[in-house]
């Protein structure tokens, strides 16, 4: 599968099995767009009224040089992928076509009977509470639809213990501090690093401790804590100080936005290790959302992640179809401004334009995604276990407790399903490999199925991933010359 | 006429493809998640 685009003044062509890019110039571009459908003849034919047959016949052997090589029009089985290789243990396939498209639905169950059965990232929700009121919130004001509640240090030190004891063979294991507002639980959180550093040796695992705030109860104590043993902490802010307050109050009603960002600033300034990102929520309040992107930075911020609200569609605030272009187009703007400021030496990071073609994730992560329900696990204030953080607000996706383990077990099943076989519409889909399905939970807030699509958000994550190609294209250009 | 861009096999056997022990992607956003992982091989 090919997927071809023009972007930036850039003629794109991606080959979805093997992952090639290639920068085409337009004679090629028309030929890759005719190549599986005509002759030679016929496009030599097509196209002479634009360009010189011999310029035609000799871009044709390039093209094919390109497709001998299986750089483009590549057919790569990868659900036979799914029957080998670590954790994946060797089963003879039922059939040997060399077609994945006939083997999706055997490759979705095959996968999920033979992953292996590890846990390696846990969301520990330390707070079913929040000092902000914001009506957009997923977690509906850090309550998830039930009774406000703290997690006991021994909850915590419970969850530590889990992980360690299913996690198998995995060293790198992960455990990311939400809520809710985990800061209204800091001390606990900081027990419970202290705590996993502690068997780190002994176990011979390794932590990496992410945080996610709302930024009000920061001060010195967190940011010295957070800087020494936070791998990524994540900052919420939503962009300029009126689309911020508009949403982003506290119990009071008042806007938080000039309370956190001397807060941010100050953690930003004195973080020498790890990542950051501060990161808003844009709406259909704010589809300009390229203008908040831009105030973060004028406010002296450099990593930066955006995201669409994700709420019901009757919200008043919900995107809407009509915000489609209006969205496309912002991430266009926003890929040009960073190769500008990068040309100008003062760049800067955007999460969703982050892809790294050289060293990325290889074909098993690509299939598996998040990992939510099985790898991934979200536990409660009272050790409730469920598939993701997304999913915490609905008791009818609770998979087990710290104590009993993962007891639904034919819930998880379905979520080892949840993979790129799993989904029809993503068979054909050239992003399929960047997006890994996507994301469970949004897909079935949107569609009430697991293995429904958020077409609304395929959409937006297409157009990012074109984005962020494009700017690796131009990087490669402007490298070269 | 064609620039191709260096990228990485998607299965490479010089590698311990599939080793797991790469980032859980649900990073920054939390709320739409494979792109910007990285092999921790790496």
């Amino acid at each position: 599968m090919v997927h071809q685009y023009k972007l930036n003044g850039y003629n794109i062509v991606l080959d979805v099995d093997s992952g090639s890019i290639h920068l085409v110039d337009e004679l090629v571009y028309e030929i890759i767009s005719l190549y599986e459908k005509t002759g030679r003849t016929d496009i030599v034919r097509a196209l002479s009224d634009r360009f010189e047959p011999d310029d035609i016949r000799s871009a044709l052997v390039e093209v094919e040089e390109l497709v001998d090589q299986q750089k483009l029009f590549s057919r790569t089985d990868h659900a036979a992928r799914l029957f080998a290789g670590p954790g994946f243990p060797t089963t003879k396939r039922k059939s040997s076509t060399a077609n994945a498209q006939l083997d999706h639905d055997e490759g979705a169950d095959e996968y999920g009977r033979k992953h292996e059965d590890v846990i390696k990232a846990l969301c520990l929700n330390v707070a079913h509470t929040c000092n902000l009121d914001c009506s957009y919130c997923f977690a509906g004001q850090g309550k998830y639809k039930g009774e406000r509640a703290l997690m006991s240090f021994e909850t915590g030190k419970k969850a530590i213990d889990f992980l360690i004891n299913h996690s198998g063979s995995r060293r790198n294991l992960e455990v990311d501090f939400f809520g809710g507002e985990p800061l209204l639980n800091w001390q606990m959180v900081k027990d419970v690093v202290t705590y996993a550093r502690s068997v780190e040796e002994k176990t011979g695992k390794h932590f990496r401790f992410t945080l996610t705030t709302n930024g009000l109860l920061i001060d010195d104590d967190v940011i010295e804590f957070t800087n020494k043993e936070m791998h990524n902490v994540v900052l919420s802010l939503d962009g300029r100080p009126h689309v911020h307050d508009r949403f982003r109050v506290d119990i009071g009603g008042q806007g938080s936005y000039a309370r956190i960002v001397p807060k941010f600033l100050e953690l930003v300034r004195r973080r020498n290790r790890g990542t950051y990102y501060v990161r808003g929520t844009y709406t259909h309040l704010n589809t300009d959302f390229m203008n908040d992107i831009l105030h973060m930075l004028d406010l002296g911020f450099r990593e930066l992640s955006m995201e669409p609200v994700v709420c019901r569609p009757d919200e008043p605030y919900a995107l809407t179809e009509e915000d489609m272009p209006v969205l496309k187009e912002q991430y266009e703007k926003l890929a040009k401004e960073m190769l500008r400021r990068e040309r100008e030496g003062d760049p800067f990071e955007f999460y969703h334009f982050m892809i790294d073609l050289e060293h990325g994730p290889c074909i098993y992560k690509r299939i598996v995604g998040c990992g939510a329900g099985t790898e991934y696990l979200a536990v409660t204030p009272t050790g409730d276990l469920y598939p993701c953080h997304q999913l915490v607000d609905d008791p009818s996706f609770c998979i087990g407790t710290l104590d009993d383990g993962v007891t639904e077990q034919d819930l998880q099943n379905e979520f080892r399903k949840c993979n790129i076989f799993a989904r029809e519409a993503c068979r054909d889909c050239w992003a399929k490999l960047y997006c890994a399905g996507g994301c469970a939970a949004n897909a079935f807030h949107m569609s009430g199925s697991l293995f429904g699509i958020d077409t609304f958000g395929c959409e937006l994550f297409k157009k990012r991933i074109e984005c962020a190609i494009m700017i690796k294209v131009a990087k490669a250009v402007a490298s070269a010359t | 006429r064609i620039i191709t861009l260096p990228t990485r096999k998607l299965i490479d056997a010089d590698r311990r493809d599939g080793c797991g022990e790469c980032q859980t992607s649900c990073s920054a956003c939390k709320t739409s998640c494979v792109a910007n992982q990285q092999c921790e091989q790496e």
